[in-house]
C-alpha cells in the first residue's frame, strides 16, 4: 500500500465525519435560505429592510465590539503580570485564569443573575449602604449582557496574551531600558509591536464568540436584549421560521468569516518579523 | 522584570483576578446558605441543596445524560481524530495542505449555527434519533481538541522509533499500539479531558438537539432557572465546579496546564 493511500485511508473517517455532519448541514442552511420568488437573495433584502431584524444586528456587533475592546484592555495588563510573575505565583495566576475558562458558560452567566438581579446581591449591598431605597433593574439591560460576556471571555483574552507576552525575550526589553528608554516608550516599541499578533488571535476569539453566543444573552438579556444567537433560536424553535432562522445563520457564518480573514490579513500585516 | 511593575499595574492585575474568582466564590456560598433564595454571604450554613438536586429526577436524569453524552461523542471523536492526527503527523507530504484545516473547520462554523443546521438536516430531515444526533453535535464540537491536542504531542514524537520497530519485523499496525500511543498517551489523555468538559458544558449545539424525554445537564439548568431562582442551581453549578478541579488535574499531571497558554 502506498503511503498516500495510507495516509487517506486514516484521514477519511474524521474528513466524512466533518463533511456529511457539519458541510452538508451547513450547506443545506446556506440553500434554504435562497429566494424562491424573484429575486435569489430576497431572504436578505428582507432582512436589512426590517428595523427590527437590523436593531438586532448592530445591537450584537455593538456588545461584540465593547466585549472584544474591554476584554484586551483588562487582559492586557494582567496577562503582563501573569507573565512576568515569578514561577510559583504564575502557576498560581494562570490556574485562576484557566478556571473560569473551564467552568461552564451556564454557570458563569447565572453567578451574574445572582449578583445582579432585583434582589441581587448588589442590590442588596446598594440598600444597605444607602447609596438606593428603591432596588434597580439592572438585568435585562445591555449593561448586564456585557458584563457578563466580559467575565466570559477577559480569562480566554489574558490565556492568549501570556503565550505571546513570555516569548518576548527579557534580554529586548533590558536592551531598549539600558539604551535610555523609558518604561512607556519600551512598551510602545518593543513589547507592543510583538504583541500584536496574540492580541489580534485574542481580539479574533472574544468577538466571535461573543458574537456568535447564546446562553450569556437569553439569560441575561432576555427577548428585551435580543441577539443574532438569541434571535436565531427564537426563529427556529419558536416561530419555526426556518428560512428566517437559516438567514441569520448565514450571516453569523459571513460575519464571523469575514473577521477571521480580515484580521489574520492584519496580523500578517503588521507581524515585524515578516516585515 | 517583577520589581519593576509598576504598582498601579500590579493592583490592576489583582482586581482583575478578584473580578475573576469572586462571582465563583459567591456562587458556593449562595449554595450553602441555609435560605430558600439564593443570597451572600451565606445566612446558616447547609448542604440541604446539595441533596436536592439527588432528589429532582430532572437533575438526576440529565446528568447522567451529559455525562454518557460527552465520554460517547469525545470516544468517538478521538476514534477518527487520532488517526487523522497521525496521518497529518506521519504523512504530512502526503495529504493535500487543506486537510488540516477540515478537522478544524468546527471552530469558524459557529457552534449555535452548528446546532440549527444538525436540527433542520439530521434530526429533522433525516429522522436521526434525537441522542444520536447530539452524539455527533457532540463529536463535531470536540473534534479540533482531539486533532489538536494529539497533533501536538504527535509532532513532538520521533518516528525513526516506529521505524526501527516496523524494520525490525514488527507489523505496522503493531507498532502503532504498542510504541507510537504509548509516546503520546499524555496528549490523549489531556485532549481527552479537555473535549470532554467542552462537551459537558456545552449549550449552543444541545439547545437545537433536546426535547422532551433528552436533555443535557445545561440545557436543563436553563429551563430550571427560568422557574426556580433557589440555591439548588448553585448547587449543581458547585458540582460542575468540581469536575472542572477535576479536569485541570488530570491536565496539569498530563500536559500541564501551560499547555492552554501555547
Amino acid at each position: 500500500m502506498s503511503p498516500r493511500l495510507q495516509a487517506w485511508l486514516l484521514a477519511i473517517p474524521a474528513t466524512l465525519l466533518v463533511a456529511v455532519f457539519l458541510g452538508l448541514p451547513v450547506l443545506s442552511t446556506f440553500a434554504t435560505t435562497i429566494g424562491t420568488d424573484g429575486s435569489p437573495l430576497s431572504n436578505y433584502s428582507a432582512y436589512f429592510e426590517s428595523r427590527f431584524r437590523m436593531t438586532v444586528l448592530w445591537r450584537t456587533m455593538e456588545v461584540a465590539l465593547i466585549t472584544t475592546l474591554v476584554s484586551v484592555a483588562v487582559g492586557f495588563p494582567t496577562a503582563w503580570i501573569v507573565a512576568k510573575s515569578p514561577g510559583r505565583l504564575k502557576s498560581i495566576l494562570i490556574i485562576a485564569a484557566v478556571f473560569p475558562l473551564l467552568t461552564g458558560v451556564v454557570v458563569r452567566s447565572f453567578a451574574w443573575l445572582v449578583i445582579l438581579g432585583r434582589n441581587g446581591i448588589l442590590n442588596e449591598f446598594l440598600q444597605k449602604v444607602g447609596l438606593t431605597a428603591e432596588p434597580l433593574s439592572m438585568l435585562y439591560t445591555q449593561g448586564s449582557v456585557i458584563i457578563a460576556m466580559i467575565y466570559l471571555f477577559v480569562p480566554l483574552m489574558i490565556l492568549t496574551l501570556v503565550g505571546v507576552l513570555e516569548g518576548i525575550p527579557e534580554d529586548l526589553t533590558d536592551a531598549a531600558a539600558s539604551l535610555g528608554a523609558t518604561p512607556a516608550s519600551t512598551f510602545r516599541q518593543v513589547v507592543l509591536p510583538m504583541a500584536v499578533p496574540g492580541l489580534i488571535v485574542g481580539a479574533v476569539l472574544v468577538f466571535t464568540g461573543s458574537f456568535t453566543s447564546y446562553a450569556t444573552p437569553q439569560l441575561l438579556g432576555g427577548e428585551r436584549q435580543m441577539m443574532m444567537g438569541t434571535f436565531l433560536y427564537q426563529r427556529a424553535m419558536v416561530t419555526f421560521d426556518w428560512v428566517g432562522a437559516s438567514t441569520i445563520a448565514v450571516i453569523m457564518v459571513v460575519v464571523t468569516l469575514a473577521t477571521v480573514i480580515a484580521m489574520s490579513r492584519l496580523a500578517r500585516r503588521m507581524n515585524p518579523v515578516a516585515g | 522584570m517583577q520589581r519593576r511593575a509598576h504598582p498601579a499595574l500590579i493592583a490592576f492585575a489583582v482586581l482583575t483576578f478578584l473580578f475573576l474568582i469572586g462571582p465563583l466564590v459567591i456562587i458556593v456560598g449562595a449554595a450553602l446558605s441555609d435560605t430558600s433564595y439564593l443570597t451572600f454571604p451565606p445566612q446558616g450554613l447547609t448542604l440541604h441543596w446539595f441533596q436536592n438536586v439527588f432528589e429532582i429526577s430532572a437533575f438526576k436524569r440529565t446528568m447522567i445524560t451529559s455525562f454518557q453524552l460527552a465520554v460517547g461523542g469525545t470516544a468517538l471523536s478521538m476514534a477518527i481524530g487520532i488517526p487523522a492526527a497521525y496521518a497529518m503527523a506521519r504523512y504530512r507530504i502526503e495529504l493535500p495542505r487543506f486537510l488540516g484545516n477540515v478537522f478544524v473547520l468546527p471552530i469558524l462554523v459557529p457552534e449555535i449555527v452548528l446546532g440549527f443546521s444538525l436540527m433542520k438536516s439530521v434530526a429533522v430531515g433525516s429522522g436521526v434519533p434525537i441522542m444520536g444526533a447530539l452524539l455527533l453535535g457532540h463529536a463535531l464540537l470536540v473534534l479540533p481538541y482531539c486533532v489538536r491536542v494529539v497533533g501536538a504531542s504527535l509532532n513532538s514524537f520521533d518516528f525513526s522509533i516506529e521505524e526501527a520497530a516496523v524494520s525490525l519485523g514488527c507489523p505496522r499496525w503493531k507498532a502503532f499500539f504498542t510504541v507510537v500511543l504509548p509516546n503520546v498517551k499524555p496528549g490523549i489523555i489531556a485532549g481527552f479531558i479537555l473535549a470532554f468538559i467542552t462537551s459537558l458544558n456545552d449549550v449552543s449545539i444541545s439547545i437545537f438537539l433536546t426535547g422532551p424525554g433528552v436533555s443535557t445537564l445545561p440545557i436543563q439548568l436553563l429551563a430550571h432557572m427560568e422557574q426556580f431562582f433557589d440555591p439548588t442551581i448553585a448547587s449543581v453549578s458547585v458540582l460542575l465546579m468540581f469536575v472542572t478541579v477535576a479536569v485541570m488535574a488530570i491536565v496539569e499531571r498530563t500536559l500541564g496546564l501551560t499547555f492552554l497558554t501555547k
